[in-house]
């Protein structure tokens, strides 16, 4: 196909504002897929993703409309999954900007639309769900219209569910997005937008080409990270795989590469052709880091085995996903995990309890940190509380700048939760006269505790949220320590700032007598920095624990007791003398709120 | 070698379950009424004592009659069976109050019984209503006068506490009651409210709410009894301290083969027995025992066998009950040495002189203590 008669889109949305079933529906239209092996949300092909609503892995899905092929490139519809979205679509030439009709806009069609208006994409704006009873278009496409600079009469009104003006919006894909406008006869450069792992063909690439054209048996390289493969395939997906001889400049398809690894082709670098190579690679590349890190522990230390293949297995298709073998005292071998954000650590968390039948105990999660030593030049990131030394001379954490938008009630209760987690207003406008957008810098290590189900619950639901990561900053910060029963506990252990290091302290040694059960003998818990306790707590110890009696005619019955009674324990992680269920461990995350505030 | 004693089993236990009416809280094997199947019961017993006498030693250290109540039995048949059994250096009987008459002191006396345990529980009406007991504090009372006017110099009671809507000062009062009779030995238990039990359906919500209340009540027991002069030897029982006893050792003997993990043999339904490793528990339906001996064959069994290890674990469990250490080289293999170093050092355990005990706090909490004790390859 020439590339005038070629036109390459992205859907964006706001979670459940009907991004897959726009989708959906426009495979159906295109007669893409029989009305037979229709079934919803056909592009989210994991099952978890499927249950959350949610999309993780990016797929493009070519379709014929009028004369024209559309490729329709899907997003990864999460803030941890930024760079993602920027690639899917910086594939693009437009963005079909949906906006559901009863809700109007929020943090994540802001989030995205940014994104896209930052890529020079055509934006093709329509409200959804126009069928719903509390639907409100005009207001909806008044809003839209607003924040893209748009006629509000050019905002398509839909229904993806009843399929009402959907084939408008394929008519407006090929009138108002533009031709992909590559050098046909350049050396090739696609773009890799997104890559899954089959554990028969190896790495399959997604990839929009931009310049020339790709083969099938090319020997092909990727840019910036150097790795050379053969194509064994190429093709685009309708929605199955469909294999070519080759792809032209402003198609999109996939490469077989046969690679066993994921991260030796990363989502943002350009594959060219390893005989005649581009002399540039396309801009944007970047290795995106984790932000988030959490400690995994197997609950019985010998299932450390299966939980090390388990994230090998993960990481097959999670090329964000990072790990490293972590010794804690307390909790014995596990892992160090770095995720994209709180959303991903928890999808992997369940991937891992779910698909792999694993009990973890999963530690708070915390922020890198960049530390430089005392006299020391080179500054080092440091993963977990625990590794922060005593003697740090500046230690600097990573913030992010914030965008919530709420209806204007609850304004004053973002504002106060915000201070509470040190956040910095930045600014916040009116979107309409209900509803207020509010932008903050508020430091990472203090959103990956609970900020996010707070901001739920106290705006009952309403506020929506998300973020940019916005560089790492120096902090006051001191690391509170956990002894319990005078062990120290490394798992227990946060970097706080020094203003609220007293607070946090009492609040997690309280919640920690309360998580922590009765034992045989009194359990002081203490809160230190450094060799200095700054809160104590006493677990009582129970008074009494025996079996009544116990004479010839149920020695078996007791005995069977003391064994349940020993299995029962198991769940628990043994600190020295203490047992200490799983929860303990979490307790940070759930301090009571008024002990936050300052 | 741990009461496997090659000349076998000098502990003889006989389960007579008829009881005239049943407790809410009782989960032994009993049978209501039933007089007529009283005799018919013990010459079925007299059959299968026959039929195990080869695992008894000649000479037996101990007998004991339980139940159910086994004073509840009918006179004659009772007397049958204390006539036919092997005799032995300690002869027990449990008896429950209201059924202690001076015929039936005679007739225990006589028969040669030299230890009785009543089942006195409570001295409050309400309390005893809420167990279900049929017996009044002054029945309790009269029996003692009975048994000691009839000869008996070994009388033992009951106590249970934690009953629901139990205050510190009713068990005060009990514990008061009790000693005022000068008992030989007591036994003292916290209720337990067993899961499925109707007692449980009933009660369970309410001794859920008391339990932080009465969590002190052990302890009290405990403090009460060894200021009256009374040896806490075992977790539930107390004796009488040699001192105050003419010099004799007022333990249970009986139970105390148990604890120290000696061989029984258990004649009854239901009955349980232990014997070099192996433990069998006869069927606990009244007709299966009478038809299968009435055939003249053993009643239906089910048996388990006790490997080394579930045998070692078994003996720091038991052990552990008594005030006596427990030798190590014994049990050695069966305990989790980590957690013994750390249980010692939290002042629960001593272990000295290849001896292992429980300190006085330990024993309070023994059932905890023993679980995290128990090496974790511990099967059964």
């Amino acid at each position: 196909m020439d590339q005038q008669h070629i036109r390459n889109f992205s859907i964006i949305a706001h979670i459940d504002h009907g991004k897959s079933t726009l989708a959906d529906r426009i495979l159906q239209l295109t007669d893409t897929v029989s009305a037979r092996d229709m079934r919803d949300q056909l592009l989210d092909s994991m099952e978890l993703e499927r249950e959350r609503g949610i999309t993780i892995k990016a797929q493009a899905v070519r379709v014929h409309w009028r004369g024209y092929e559309l490729n329709l490139i899907d997003t990864p519809g999460h803030v941890d999954f930024t760079y993602e979205v920027s690639r899917s679509l910086q594939a693009c030439e437009g963005a079909l900007l949906v906006v559901d009709a009863a809700q109007g806009i929020e943090a994540q069609t802001l989030a995205n639309a940014y994104l896209a208006i930052e890529n020079d994409l055509e934006i093709v704006p329509l409200v959804n769900k126009i069928d719903l009873p509390q639907a409100d278009p005009d207001g909806a496409a008044a809003e839209v219209a607003d924040l893209i600079g748009e006629d509000a009469d050019r905002v398509l009104r839909i229904s993806a569910k009843t399929g009402e003006g959907v084939e408008a919006v394929l008519d407006a894909i090929v009138e108002r997005i533009g031709a992909p406008e590559g050098a046909p006869d350049a050396s090739p450069r696609a773009l890799i937008f997104d890559s899954s792992y089959d554990q028969y063909r190896g790495v399959v690439a997604f990839v929009r080409v931009v310049d020339g054209v790709l083969r099938r048996r090319e020997n092909l390289r990727a840019m910036a990270l150097g790795t050379r493969f053969e194509a064994q395939e190429i093709g685009f997906m309708s929605p199955a795989m469909r294999p070519v001889p080759e792809l032209r400049a402003g198609e999109v398809g996939y490469v077989i590469t046969g690679l066993k690894d994921v991260s030796e082709l990363r989502v943002g670098d350009t594959l060219t052709s390893d005989r005649a190579p581009a002399t540039a690679p396309l801009p944007g590349y970047k290795d995106v880091k984790p932000m988030v890190f959490a400690g995994l522990f197997p609950t019985e230390s010998d299932a450390y085995p299966e939980l090390r293949d388990a994230l090998e297995r993960l990481k097959l298709n999670d090329a964000a996903l990072f790990y490293e073998p972590e010794t804690s005292q307390a909790l014995g071998f596990g892992f160090r995990c770095g995720f994209l954000g709180l959303l991903h650590m928890e999808i992997v968390r369940e991937r891992l309890e779910r698909e792999f039948d694993l009990d973890l105990i999963v530690t708070a999660p915390n922020v890198a940190y960049r530390v430089r030593g005392l006299g020391q030049t080179d500054w080092r990131e440091v993963h977990t509380p625990a590794d922060l030394p005593d003697d740090a001379e500046e230690v600097e954490e990573p913030f992010i700048k914030a965008s919530i938008i709420v209806p204007k009630e609850y304004v004053g209760t973002i504002m106060e939760l915000n201070n509470e987690r040190r956040g910095r207003f930045d600014h916040m406008e009116y979107l309409s006269p209900e509803r207020v957008h509010l932008v903050y810098e508020l430091p990472l290590g203090e959103v990956v505790l609970d900020y996010y189900d707070q901001l739920k619950s106290r705006t009952r639901g309403y506020a929506s949220f998300d973020y940019d990561f916005d560089g790492f900053r120096p902090g006051t910060l001191v690391r509170v320590d956990v002894l319990v029963a005078a062990e120290p506990v490394d798992a227990l252990s946060l970097i706080v700032h020094r203003e609220f290091a007293y607070e946090r302290g009492k609040a997690l040694v309280e919640k920690l007598r309360e998580e922590i059960p009765r034992q045989m003998f009194d359990v002081p818990i203490q809160a230190a920095i450094g060799a200095r306790v700054i809160a104590r707590e006493t677990v009582k110890a129970r008074r009494k624990d025996v079996l009544a009696k116990c004479y010839g005619g149920d020695i078996t019955r007791k005995r069977k007791l003391l064994e349940k009674q020993k299995a029962g324990k198991k769940r628990m992680k043994q600190v020295g003398a203490v047992e200490v269920p799983q929860e303990a461990f979490l307790a940070v995350l759930n301090l009571n709120d008024s002990t936050r505030r300052s | 070698m741990s009461g496997a004693t090659l000349s076998g089993a000098r502990h003889l236990y006989v389960h007579l379950p008829f009881c005239s009416s049943r407790c809410g809280y009782c989960d032994f094997v009993t049978a209501v009424g039933r007089r007529g199947d009283h005799e018919r019961y013990v010459r079925a017993l007299l059959g299968e004592l026959e039929l195990e006498r080869a695992v008894l030693a000649p000479d037996l250290e101990t007998v004991y009659l339980g139940g159910g109540t086994p004073t509840f039995t009918g006179p004659g048949a009772l007397a049958t069976l204390l006539a036919a059994l092997p005799p032995s250096a300690e002869l027990s009987v449990e008896a429950n109050p209201e059924t202690v008459t001076p015929a039936l002191a005679g007739l225990l006396h006589d028969a040669g019984v030299d230890r009785v345990s009543l089942g006195a529980q409570s001295f409050q009406p309400p309390l005893l209503a809420v167990l279900g007991r049929v017996a009044q504090p002054d029945d309790v009372r009269r029996a003692v006068h009975t048994l000691r006017g009839a000869g008996f110099d070994n009388v033992s009671l009951d106590l249970i506490y934690g009953i629901p809507g139990q205050e510190p000062a009713d068990l005060e009062r009990d514990l008061a009651e009790a000693l005022a009779l000068e008992p030989d030995h007591l036994s003292a238990y916290e209720l337990e409210a067993k899961p499925g039990t109707r007692f449980t359906h009933r009660h369970g919500a309410a001794l859920r709410r008391q339990a932080e209340a009465m969590e002190s009540y052990f302890e009290l027991v405990v403090e009460r009894l060894i200021g009256a002069g009374y040896r806490w030897y075992e977790t539930a029982s107390f004796a009488r301290i040699p001192e105050l006893a003419g010099g004799r050792d007022l333990r249970a003997r009986h139970n105390l083969g148990y604890w120290l993990g000696h061989d029984y043999l258990g004649l009854g339904v239901g009955a349980v027995s232990t014997i070099e490793g192996r433990r069998w528990r006869n069927a606990p339906s009244l007709a299966r025992y009478l038809g299968a001996l009435a055939r003249g064959n053993v009643p239906p069994r089910e048996v388990e066998e006790l490997p080394p290890g579930v045998r070692a674990a078994e003996r720091v469990l038991l052990g552990l009950r008594l005030d006596e250490p427990l030798a190590l080289a014994e049990v050695g293999g069966a305990l989790d040495h980590d957690e013994l170093e750390r249980l010692e050092r939290a002042g629960l355990v001593a272990s000295n002189g290849g001896g292992l005990s429980l300190t006085r706090r330990g024993r309070f909490v023994g059932g905890g203590v023993t679980a995290r004790l128990l090496a974790p390859t511990m099967s059964g």
